[in-house]
């Protein structure tokens, strides 16, 4: 199992894994671009909306990840939140979606030793974070979940996924650690 | 639209811009309060003892103002939270 992130002399920030753990990234980072990848567009759509990142045609998600990681703006006034929906969900959709690519870049083109630059940590860190939202929502991990997880049965399929989860919540903190002064 | 008097309209919009709207940040059980706290750092350039400070605020209380102003400022930083993953929402100071 890896360490973490750490850094190394030249300034560059580390990461070693061996081959499983990598494929494990690229295969998230392909999930993640697969959730966030912004809507196919309209046809009849106005092209003008879509030059300045307005979707007329976003509506609400109704999948419980697309709700975490694009959440309603305003707790209590729905017609306020769709519109909120319709200026800013493309421009979200579209940085997520850079982050996951630039991660998957860097995966491919790495061994067992993935290097990035500090430019590159908004990108990683972005994504670990969509990663482990989209997982806690699949596991269904709330406030007390860590007492309920001693009485899961042994084939229960949230395990394997908990076991990712907890690799996944590893990783970003050591990275927020290289960061935090 | 407002069929109202102009002086009530008026007196409507003077009231609304004593309040400002603020931005909220909830407690959720993934983000780590490490990552909170990089984020208020990062987005907000917060120091360090204000970020923890109002991390700690979203941990223990539930949740915490982050920051305050127009609301075109705060549906700016609610979306910034929402593109860090943070769950924030925005809406007048009560």
């Amino acid at each position: 199992m890896s360490s973490g992130f750490y850094r190394e002399a030249d300034a560059r920030i580390v990461l070693r894994v061996e081959e499983v753990e990598r494929l494990l990234l690229v295969s998230m980072a392909e999930q993640v671009l697969e959730i966030v990848a912004p809507r196919k567009a309209d046809p009849d759509a106005d092209p003008l909306f879509a030059l300045v990142g307005i979707d007329p045609s976003t509506e609400r998600p109704t999948s419980e990840v697309l709700l975490r990681l694009f959440p309603d703006a305003y707790g209590d006034d729905e017609e306020a939140s769709s519109e909120f929906r319709r200026f800013t969900e493309r421009d979200l959709r579209q940085m997520k979606t850079a982050h996951a690519n630039s991660v998957l870049e860097t995966l491919q083109r790495s061994g067992d030793k993935v290097m990035l630059t500090y430019a590159m940590v908004p990108s990683w860190m972005g994504f670990l974070n969509d990663v482990r939202l989209a997982l806690g929502v699949r596991i269904g991990i709330d406030d007390d979940f860590h007492d309920q997880v001693e009485n899961f049965d042994r084939d229960d399929p949230r395990l394997p996924l908990l076991g990712v989860y907890d690799w996944l919540t590893y990783l970003q903190e050591s990275l927020v650690q290289i960061m935090l002064p | 639209m407002s069929i109202a008097p102009a002086e009530i309209t008026e007196s409507a919009l003077d009231v609304d811009s004593d309040r400002p709207w603020v931005t909220i940040v909830w407690n959720d059980p993934v983000n780590l309060m490490s990552y909170v706290t990089y984020v208020f750092m990062s987005y907000f350039k917060y120091d360090q003892a204000k970020a923890e400070l109002l991390m700690m605020d979203v941990h223990e209380r539930g949740r915490a103002v982050v920051s305050s102003g127009t609301r075109e400022a705060m549906e700016r930083d609610v979306t910034a939270m929402h593109g860090y993953g943070l769950w924030a929402t925005l809406q007048k100071d009560d």
